[in-house]
């Protein structure tokens, strides 16, 4: 094999694998990526039972409940309209979980229309708004995280 | 006085870069050989720039030790109650101060380069350093323009806003620089690539050279990102050690890149072949640590290391980021085809397994960025998604299976050339382990795809690691070798942590009223009291609890949830319980309205064995640069004897001495 034509195959192998890895991740991202859902979009359209995505709005006054397994809490997230999903999510609540506050839950709607959250971000300081709930009723917050500092995940 | 002093020192600190700058390029207008008048004021350049860096961040942090509250960034990121190790640490907790830490220790790095590296032709020097006085200089715009750290304020503050509660932690003393240093030193790397690549120079004596910079940087980002998952892991109190935010996979893409570069530039050196290959994977490493400088700085994504978000300094590195990588593309572009072919190889040689394997880590490498822009992408059409392990776990692990098994049979092979059935028995013992151990835990009981393939390959590859030294007198073997043994047997070992964290993890989330006990694994936990607490800038909830394996002497334990109140905000502090074979991981949360606290306890078998694994890898690494130093220290004596001992025979009148 002439050294040319050694150093083109190694270039179109390199190719090749990297155009794999391209598609392959447009692909699954495709598949993977998790949405993001306001209320008003859940209860229009609502993701396939079980799909992993993300559902972010305002914590309803009045609607946070513990269940007696003193873990599992429900809540109903709303967001610029009426709409209002029940959620429910067993774990250790974040520090700033309060009604009236801005939440992301990730998780999947389950069959009986309930958003079965695996993790809860919340507000974590008062500097900090998930990004996905800027401008949402809240942009003195996001206008302060944009003057000052920290975010948190 | 000393901010002032800071602020001049880094103006004239890059008033050098452009002195730098602009002499090393004359040194390309020499000959071969000769050195051009204006260019001997390159290596003085850097060196003295070096020392004005450095001064000026030392001035930073000493305003930061003693608290200065005329300094804007003092004020709004230090408090004098805080202990002195976070006033310090704090220094680099925000903005500005990062990027002078980063500017700091690329300044150094050039420096040092400048002062100490002789073995270069003074044309490649020249060039390089043009080219590292150019991303000097961008950076130095970028800090005085628009992010300077020595702003007075008008008026002093009467008190300081305070740090980041989650920052207030030994890690920042460690992640941050070390990574930082990791990402410098890659741009070193650039540097010389550029040089190299622009005077013809790209050889096995530059790779020689640049070597111990690709590994000290790999070492550094690896020891970097090994103490920022152990970090995140007890910090953020959610018992996960890797989350694929886009801010750890800023840090994870330049480590694969270097990783790569790491390689191919040993292959370079020992036989002179992947001429083009180093030099763009040299391209490729720089420009993923400028993106990941460009992710983290820019405020294009929220999370604890966005410290602040302005569209002006995201819009600056961006155009940074945009010139250097797009400049340095085209240059590539340009001269890659002057660079003359090297030595051949066959696909079944050690070259061939390190190629595949380099493609193999591009390919990741592809897989990572793109998950990782993917949402800021989506976001500019107004689609909000986040990308998560479902994405990145099965994707990745695509590429990685090839490339662990590979890995293991790789430093098996011969140079050049060999033939596969040679190596039957081992390859027969690799396969075997591999197959063996997945039966074997499959036999116990249902796991996920991939920890099962995690938990074989990190068989095989503990084994195959050793293979290289079999039939070999082990005090003979030299440093540099074991250092390899070291380091792919330390990526065993983390593999073997994170597939059994993965497979066999417990986790027990309960609301215990104080005296109730709850059982995870051989664990049984019992809650004895709560009660508050107050530390120097936090009042705290402390959970006791009485932690007993199989019925033994309990260990108590002593999970908390802290509030800050400057700034205030609340954090979960974890309590660790560590063993041998895993840790208990302890979070409290909130009272139930009956008074029932929560409690959320994980076991994690071998969990630890994750960052012992990491350790191991950058200690394989510190042992390859020791090994090459030696080699060539052993290497300059010996010609040093040899020309003294003919200048000797030349004065005595004798016949010449033989050739060395």
């Amino acid at each position: 094999m002439k050294a040319k034509q050694q150093r083109l195959i190694l270039v179109i192998i390199a190719l090749l694998a990297i155009v794999g890895a391209g598609l392959l991740a447009a692909w699954s991202l495709r598949n993977q990526a998790n949405y993001f859902y306001l209320p008003e979009q859940m209860a229009s359209e609502p993701p396939e039972v079980g799909q992993a995505v993300r559902l972010g709005g305002m914590v309803k006054a009045g609607s946070i409940q513990t269940m007696p397994d003193g873990v599992t809490v429900n809540f109903m997230v709303t967001g610029n309209t009426a709409d209002a999903i029940p959620v429910r999510y067993s774990g250790i609540l974040p520090d700033l979980f309060v009604e009236n506050s801005g939440v992301v839950a990730e998780g999947s709607l389950g069959p009986d229309g309930v958003f079965v959250a695996t993790n809860l971000l919340a507000k974590h300081d008062e500097n900090y708004v998930p990004k996905e709930l800027e401008g949402m009723g809240t942009e003195q917050a996001a206008k302060m995280a944009a003057e000052t500092t920290v975010g948190l995940k | 006085m000393t901010a002032e002093i800071g602020l001049a020192a880094l103006w004239l600190a890059a008033a050098l870069a452009v002195l730098q700058m602009v002499s090393g390029a004359f040194a390309l207008r020499a000959a071969e050989g000769e050195v051009n008048a204006l260019a001997i004021y390159a290596r003085p350049a850097a060196v003295v720039q070096a020392f004005l860096a450095v001064l000026a961040f030392i001035m930073l942090l000493y305003a930061f030790a003693t608290t200065d509250l005329s300094i804007k960034l003092v004020a709004s990121n230090s408090h004098s109650m805080k202990p002195m190790l976070y006033k310090l640490t704090g220094t680099w907790g925000n903005h500005e101060g990062s990027m002078l830490l980063w500017v700091g220790v690329l300044a150094l790095s050039g420096g040092l380069l400048a002062g100490f590296e002789k073995r270069l032709p003074e044309r490649t020097m020249g060039a390089t350093l043009a080219v590292q006085g150019f991303v000097a200089l961008g950076f130095y715009a970028f800090l005085l323009l628009s992010s300077n750290p020595f702003e007075r304020l008008p008026v002093p503050a009467a008190e300081g806003i305070g740090l980041n509660p989650l920052l207030q932690d030994i890690g920042l003393a460690i992640h941050p620089p070390t990574l930082y240093a990791g990402y410098v030193g890659l741009s070193v790397a650039f540097s010389l690539a550029m040089g190299a690549l622009l005077t013809n120079q790209v050889n096995p004596a530059f790779a020689r050279v640049l070597r111990p910079w690709v590994l000290g940087a790999w070492v550094l980002l690896t020891f970097g990102i090994t103490a920022g998952s152990y970090w995140a892991y007890y910090e953020l109190g959610w018992g996960g050690w890797w989350f694929w935010d886009p801010v750890e996979n800023a840090s994870l893409m330049p480590w694969l890149a270097a990783t790569a570069l790491m390689h191919s530039v040993s292959v370079l050196a020992a036989r002179d072949a992947l001429r083009t290959w180093t030099i763009m994977l040299g391209v490729l490493a720089f420009s993923m640590s400028m993106l990941g400088t460009f992710l983290v700085r820019s405020g294009v994504l929220t999370s604890v290391h966005a410290f602040a978000v302005d569209p002006e300094r995201g819009a600056f590195i961006l155009g940074l980021l945009l010139l250097y990588i797009g400049g340095a593309f085209t240059i590539f572009a340009l001269r890659a085809g002057a660079v003359a072919e090297g030595k051949r190889f066959a696909v079944a040689s050690r070259e061939g397994a390190l190629v595949f394997n380099n493609v193999m880590l591009s390919a990741i490498l592809a897989i990572v960025l793109l998950g990782t822009l993917y949402p800021l992408l989506t976001e500019a059409f107004d689609v909000r998604v986040s990308v998560g392990p479902p994405y990145f776990n099965p994707a990745s692990a695509i590429f990685a299976v090839p490339m662990f098994l590979v890995m293991a049979v790789g430093p098996l092979l011969r140079w050049k050339s060999d033939k596969p059935a040679r190596l039957q028995i081992e390859l027969g013992l690799i396969a075997a382990l591999v197959i063996g151990t997945i039966v074997l835990v499959s036999f116990f009981g249902q796991f996920p795809l991939l920890p099962l393939l995690g938990l074989g390959l990190a068989a095989a590859l503990a084994v195959a690691a050793f293979m290289p030294l079999r039939g070999r007198k082990l005090w003979r073997v030299p440093v540099a070798t074991w250092g390899m043994v070291l380091a792919h047997f330390g990526v065993a070992v983390s593999l073997f942590g994170m597939a059994c964290e993965g497979a066999f993890s417990q986790e027990r989330l309960a609301a215990v009223a104080p005296g109730g006990t709850e059982q995870i694994g051989d664990f049984s936990v019992t809650l004895q009291s709560v009660t508050p607490v107050a530390g120097p800038n936090w009042t705290a909830i402390e959970a006791r609890l009485a932690i007993s394996e199989s019925g033994g002497e309990p260990v108590i334990l002593y999970p908390q949830a802290r509030s800050f109140w400057s700034p205030p905000m609340s954090t979960s502090e974890s309590a660790l319980l560590t063993r041998w074979d895993g840790q208990l991981y302890a979070v409290i949360g909130n009272q139930a309205e009956d008074g029932r606290w929560q409690i959320r306890v994980w076991w994690k078998p071998f969990v630890t064995f994750i960052w012992y694994g990491g350790l191991l890898i950058a200690l394989g690494g510190v042992l390859a640069i020791a090994g090459r130093v030696k080699v060539d220290v052993k290497r300059r004596t010996a010609s040093t004897k040899g020309a003294e001992r003919r200048a000797d025979l030349e004065a005595l009148g004798a016949s010449p001495a033989p050739a060395e």
